[in-house]
């Protein structure tokens, strides 16, 4: 039995980062909103780096309850389209050119999402982790838990459900 | 309510950086309901195939609309902050399109005012987004 060569390092992480960035690039409002994504593995980390067209309440000050939302919910999105690409990505059938072109590639769709208000964000970088509760053929269950200074103090926290793109074929028959 | 009010209430918003970017506006003010909007805009895009914009920026108006909502009540003494908001995604918002977010404080105690929220496009009869919250009251 031939073993076979283990890919080179780079040419791993060449290949899960250009797919990355071309999702993440996919969508006009995570340039907007300033939300980048770190990985270490398949496990992704949103970061929405701090800008002060973030604040939404200068007295204090505070971030936007709708930028923590939104913060949430583009972390869900990008974790459950991470972690349904995973598979294609590695095995190379979706390329990040074909991710660019949107051929082969479609974005869940949000059903809905709650956000959890825990303390008031402060003006400084917030992080974000998702975390897929049930994902079916059709529909998926997000979590989302976010922190700024310390990880076990979460600022906000947000759950979603959301449509599958292959879902919304078949609902077309 | 007149004029002077809405453009003071106006001036609230455009007080608030993040509402400013997104270009909210106020509509109406008064007696605990708020009327906003948002123009469409491609810096706001969700989806690429399509142009509809993200949900993130439709949350974000529902959100505004609803703290303008329990400012706007006569018993509100103060600023509010969100304690939980949900939003229900009815249908996409059509590319090119201004949405329109009316928000309701149906009921308010010393410390909690609970929300209503609806959100539409240029199709009034069909609801883009609604959404259901509780905010901060002053005390």
């Amino acid at each position: 039995m031939a073993l076979r060569t283990p890919e080179p390092v780079q040419v791993v992480k060449q290949r899960r980062d250009d797919a990355l960035a071309a999702i993440v690039a996919a969508i006009p409002y995570i340039q907007f909103l300033n939300v980048s994504f770190e990985r270490r593995g398949d496990e992704l980390t949103a970061v929405m780096a701090y800008r002060d067209t973030l604040i939404g309440n200068p007295a204090l000050p505070a971030l936007h309850g709708g930028a923590i939302a939104a913060f949430l919910e583009v972390a869900a999105v990008i974790e459950l389209t991470w972690a349904t690409a995973w598979a294609a990505i590695e095995d190379g059938t979706l390329t990040p050119e074909a991710i660019t072109s949107g051929h082969q590639f479609a974005l869940p769709k949000t059903i809905d999402f709650t956000v959890d208000y825990l303390r008031s964000g402060l003006p400084r970088d917030a992080y974000a982790r998702a975390t897929i509760n049930r994902s079916g053929r059709r529909y998926a269950s997000v979590h989302v838990e976010a922190w700024q200074d310390n990880r076990d103090r979460l600022f906000a926290q947000g759950t979603g459900h959301f449509l599958m793109p292959d879902a919304k074929s078949a609902k077309a028959d | 309510m007149t004029k002077d009010n809405r453009a003071i209430a106006q001036s609230f918003i455009d007080a608030i950086p993040h509402s400013h970017v997104l270009g909210m506006k106020i509509d109406f003010v008064g007696d605990g309901e708020a009327h906003m909007s948002m123009d469409y805009d491609e810096r706001f895009i969700g989806d690429p195939a399509t142009g509809v914009i993200h949900g993130g920026a439709v949350f974000a108006l529902l959100d505004t609309c609803g703290g303008a909502a329990v400012i706007s009540h006569p018993d509100h003494n103060g600023a509010t902050a969100t304690i939980d908001l949900r939003v229900d995604y009815m249908r996409p918002a059509s590319p090119g399109q201004r949405i329109r977010a009316v928000a309701t404080c149906y009921n308010r105690t010393r410390s909690v005012a609970f929300v209503r929220a609806v959100a539409m496009d240029d199709r009034e009869d069909k609801p883009v987004a609604t959404a259901a919250g509780a905010f901060v009251t002053g005390g």
